[in-house]
């Protein structure tokens, strides 16, 4: 990448052959009985999937999803797409290598944060770094579900649960400051049961040509029912929730005389942080505007530290970073054409005879 | 050194006709013997000597130097015929120091030819190795032929004319060392001079300070008086097959192979990979060839390497994976969603020694029951193992058709001996190759009831009981495969009690009947009553002490496992026909654990656990009294 010539990244989905006929959800629907507990968060989420995938038009024999193993593993079964249940932590690698070898093919890739942030943190992370075009969609409900009930590297510290009745001894990971941290080109967070708002980000995550991260807030009505609740209730929501959109000035709180939130979020001159302030009393001017295709993550990074893990107020949500990157498989099929530019297409016999030889004769 | 004829003079010094050498090159790790015993391989190989090589170096980059610890060596045997091993004792050491000297030279016999570096044997380098005084002035090497050489001060001296500091001229002494033994052997010198000129292309001073230093020692042998005799060993010609020749090492094999099935198959090969020593030159050398549409992946684990490789496989490509042992220990989960996706995949294990870390460089064959039983549930996995540094590469392809026709994880047990060690190969025409092509699944492949076509991605081929390879991207055939147990047919998540007994057993079934060729006997006399039994690297050493027994009249047969997992259909009947059955393994006996609980033979084992191959000498005494047990 030189200067002169700054990164154009192909057209989304470009490689993808796109459906010959119109699709609904319907056809996104598996034959398989969905084995959710009634009342879980997931079912929207797959609601959701299926009901926007129809819109990008792809052909549905090249959607593939992989997943890792816990509750919301088993999503790929619901779905009639290409699909596979591999195990614990491992699918962000699987799916690397699929989509690697495989650039026609929408990979996506269905975690929770058991799975892709304790035994998976590896290969989420390098997942990531290597901008693999991967849609990541992470089910963060702050729990162990399908062990029933241990607490998550996202519990809250003190978190009281069947293995740790006196309380979770651990700092939570905020994984949207993980993935920015792991130089994610598009980092978004999203709330199970706002359905318009997951699907935006859901289309924003599968038209970025890269690896994403969409964190989705899921509630675990069995083992953790409510975690969100702050995030959920109109009125606490109003306080709780900072709703991020690209070129839209950071406000929240409750409808200020210009009618945008009565909060906003500003640079403090002396520390370079991040804090919030009352329109009422230090008026608009210093408000920052979000921009989501910043160079650097710094002020992603720093909207994600705004909310408070133990609480979740001041909850950023939406699309913290959308860059363009060249991602890894377009990279890796560059330099297989040079290669062949370059050398020739390889032979065989060529090769096998290699520089050095002899000959010995019948 | 068996025979000596005198074949007149060059210029003015005796030559001296020998049928075979072992020399063995031995310095500090920093010192550049891997690349001194490469390179005079090389000239040896374009000579037409049949040889067998056995790099032994330290796991440490730069051991603390002129330490024991520290000292790496190349051995090289040559010959006018054929030969299967490096050798057990060296003809000829070149020490660079007393670490080397010391460290080596209990494995010379008695009048063996030593070539020391003088300048390096200061009374500090002496103390460090515990030399109470210098054993190139006492007589403690009396038994033995020591040419005593300033190699450091002659190597600086002939660099004069370059702008070198007197280390960084030092550092071509292993070059004059090269020349001198190459006049030695009457080596040709031509591809060394090439090898050189390419290796520095950027920095031609440095290139030509080390051709300068090369000719300066072969010049040394010319004219010094201490070497009044050179040596030739003439071409191995009626040894090998017509055809043409290469030199090659298993590891290199190993990756022409690789390429050779991504060829064959007309599949995408794409291999997932974290560096392990012996393994990581596979890694290195394919990623050399994308111009064949390779695609290497360096993951950030070992489970990633297996995983990525899984994801490829489930996409179309032909997935391999590379490490060693620890390697295999981490991906054994991978291994086992591999069995139950009932995929292609290749796991290629260049085995060390072991438990743990082990011996990083060293060679091994314990990895043979991890690969056999490593993981959770009834897991079966076919395992192929190569005899020969060549043969890893047909040991290739031979994987790869077994991965693809049954749709299964293999493993190829490759090891460090086999990896680094090098020999003539005959480079096999196009012809000889196989054909690897498989078939994608692109149609439904199940009526039901009601007359619907649908594809289930768990009915299976009759007699292979392979399942469809239906790969993404394929139009009506969707469908969705995991590690969960799941019916036999539709493939759909099942708990069903006679399901999963029915399937572990067809599992259990599909790899029972791969099918893999017979064992061949090898007994010229036909009346052995004791059978030695093999598998992977030992193939050589044990060979060549077949044949020390036989020419001493013993009456031994001999036999050579290739197919660990199923095992060759006439193994059993082959076993129970001798009085008695001897099998060296480079472990605590696992093949023989194996066999013994397979067929109720009392296979004897003789093992060895050192990090280097059996000796031919050792093996070829076990055998006698075997032999004599027996009568």
């Amino acid at each position: 990448m030189s200067t002169e010539a700054p990164f154009q990244p192909r057209t989304p989905l470009a490689l993808i052959p796109t459906a010959d006929k119109p699709q609904t959800a319907k056809d996104f629907k598996s034959d398989q009985e969905v084995r959710w507990c009634p009342g879980c968060g997931d079912y929207a989420v797959l609601a959701a999937v299926q009901g926007f995938l129809p819109e990008l038009g792809l052909a549905r024999e090249n959607i593939t999803f992989v997943s890792g193993i816990g509750c919301s593993s088993r999503f790929p079964y619901y779905m009639n797409t290409y699909g596979m249940h591999s195990i614990h932590g491992r699918a962000p690698a699987i799916a690397t290598g699929l989509a690697a070898a495989r650039r026609d093919l929408s990979v996506w890739v269905v975690t929770g944060d058991g799975d892709a942030l304790s035994i998976g943190g590896n290969h989420l992370i390098h997942a990531l770094r290597r901008n693999v075009n991967l849609k990541i969609l992470l089910f963060n409900n702050r729990i162990y579900g399908l062990t029933k009930g241990q607490y998550s590297p996202t519990s809250e510290t003190g978190k009281v649960t069947k293995s740790t009745p006196m309380g979770s001894l651990e700092t939570p990971f905020n994984p949207v400051s993980l993935a920015l941290g792991a130089e994610a080109s598009f980092v978004a967070r999203t709330v199970d049961s706002d359905r318009k708002h997951l699907t935006g980000v859901l289309r924003a995550a599968a038209e970025h040509h890269g690896s994403a991260l969409v964190e989705i807030y899921q509630n675990c009505n069995i083992f953790n029912d409510g975690a969100f609740e702050v995030l959920k209730d109109k009125k606490q929501a109003q306080e709780a929730v900072i709703r991020l959109e690209h070129g839209e000035p950071i406000r929240f709180g409750l409808p200020a005389e210009d009618g945008l939130g009565d909060k906003g979020v500003v640079r403090d001159r002396e520390s370079g942080e991040l804090r919030v302030i009352d329109v009422a009393t230090e008026g608009t001017d210093d408000i920052l505007v979000h921009n989501a295709h910043a160079a650097t993550p710094t002020t992603a990074f720093a909207l994600s530290r705004l909310a408070d893990p133990q609480t979740l107020h001041r909850t950023p949500i939406g699309v913290l970073r959308s860059v363009p990157r060249p991602t890894y498989e377009d990279q890796m099929a560059d330099q297989l054409e040079h290669a062949v530019e370059r050398r020739g297409k390889g032979d065989l016999a060529a090769l096998l005879a290699g520089g050095d030889t002899w000959t010995v004769a019948g | 050194m068996t025979t000596e004829v005198n074949q007149g003079s060059r210029d003015h010094k005796d030559v001296k006709r020998l049928d075979r050498v072992i020399i063995r090159f031995a310095g500090d790790s920093g010192d550049g013997m891997q690349l001194t015993g490469d390179r005079f391989t090389s000239e040896t190989a374009s000579l037409g000597n049949d040889l067998s090589t056995l790099p032994n170096f330290p796991a440490e980059i730069r051991a603390p130097a002129g330490t024991l610890p520290g000292v790496s060596s190349f051995q090289v045997h040559f010959a006018d015929h054929d030969i299967l091993t490096p050798g057990d004792a060296p003809n000829v050491l070149v020490a660079m120091n007393p670490a080397a000297l010391k460290a080596n030279v209990g494995d010379l016999p008695r009048g063996a030819e030593i070539i020391v570096n003088t300048d390096e044997f200061s009374s500090r380098a002496l103390a460090k190795v515990g030399y109470a005084e210098n054993p190139l002035e006492n007589d403690s090497l009396d038994g033995y032929r020591v040419h005593r050489v300033p190699l450091t001060t002659l190597t600086v001296e002939a660099l004069k004319a370059y702008e070198l500091t007197r280390k960084e001229a030092g550092r071509s002494k292993n070059m004059f060392a090269l020349g001198l033994l190459s006049w030695m052997y009457h080596r040709p010198t031509e591809n060394t001079e090439a090898f050189l000129r390419a290796k520095f292309a950027k920095r031609p001073e440095i290139a030509e300070a080390n051709i300068t230093a090369f000719r300066a020692g072969w010049n040394f042998g010319e004219t010094t008086e201490d070497f009044a005799v050179s040596y030739e060993v003439a071409p191995a010609v009626s040894a090998f097959p017509a055809g043409t020749y290469r030199n090659i090492s298993g590891n290199l094999a190993l990756a022409y192979g690789l390429v050779a099935a991504g060829q064959l198959s007309e599949l995408p090969l794409f291999l997932g990979s974290y560096p392990i020593t012996p393994a990581s030159d596979v890694l290195h050398e394919l990623s050399k060839h994308k111009n064949f549409g390779v695609r290497t992946f360096q993951a950030e684990d070992e489970i990633a390497g297996i995983g990525a490789a899984l994801g490829a496989a489930f996409g179309g490509a032909l997935g391999v994976t590379t490490t060693s042992g620890p390697g295999v220990a981490l991906k054994s989960e991978t291994i086992g969603l591999a069995v139950s996706l009932e995929l292609p995949l290749l796991i290629i294990d260049i085995q060390r020694g072991g438990p743990s870390t082990g011996l990083p460089t060293k060679t091994e064959q314990a990895d043979l029951l991890q690969a056999m039983y490593g993981r959770n549930g009834e897991a079966p996995v076919p395992i192929v193992a190569p005899a020969t540094p060549g043969e890893c590469f047909t040991a290739t392809l031979e994987a790869v058709r077994i991965a693809l026709t049954y749709r299964t994880p293999v493993f190829l047990l490759s090891d460090g001996y086999l990896a680094n060690g090098s020999e003539p190969w005959r480079v096999p025409e196009q012809s000889e190759l196989p054909d690897l092509r498989t078939r994608f699944t692109t149609a439904p492949n199940h009526t039901l009831a009601d007359g619907s076509e649908v594809f289930w991605p768990y009915k299976r081929d009759e007699e292979t009981l392979a399942r469809p390879w239906a790969v993404p991207g394929t139009p009506g055939l969707e469908h969705r495969i995991g590690g969960i147990e799941k019916q036999d047919g539709t493939g759909n998540i099942s708990y069903d009690p006679a399901n999963h007994e029915h399937m572990v057993r067809v599992r259990q079934a599909k790899v029972d009947g791969v099918t893999v060729p017979d064992v061949e006997v090898d007994d010229p006399s036909g009346e052995a009553r004791v059978l030695v039994l093999g598998w992977g690297s030992t193939y050589g050493p044990i060979t060549a002490a077949v044949r020390r027994v036989r020419r001493d009249g013993g009456k031994v047969a001999q036999t050579h496992v290739r197919s660990l997992n199923p095992l060759p259909a006439n193994l059993g009947e082959v076993l129970r026909s001798y009085d008695r059955v001897l099998l060296p393994e480079m472990n605590l006996g696992q093949l023989a654990t194996m066999l013994r609980a397979r067929y109720l033979v009392d296979v004897r084992s003789l093992t060895q656990v050192t990090g280097l191959p059996f000796k031919a000498e050792q093996l070829a005494s076990a055998f006698k009294e075997a032999l004599d047990d027996v009568h």
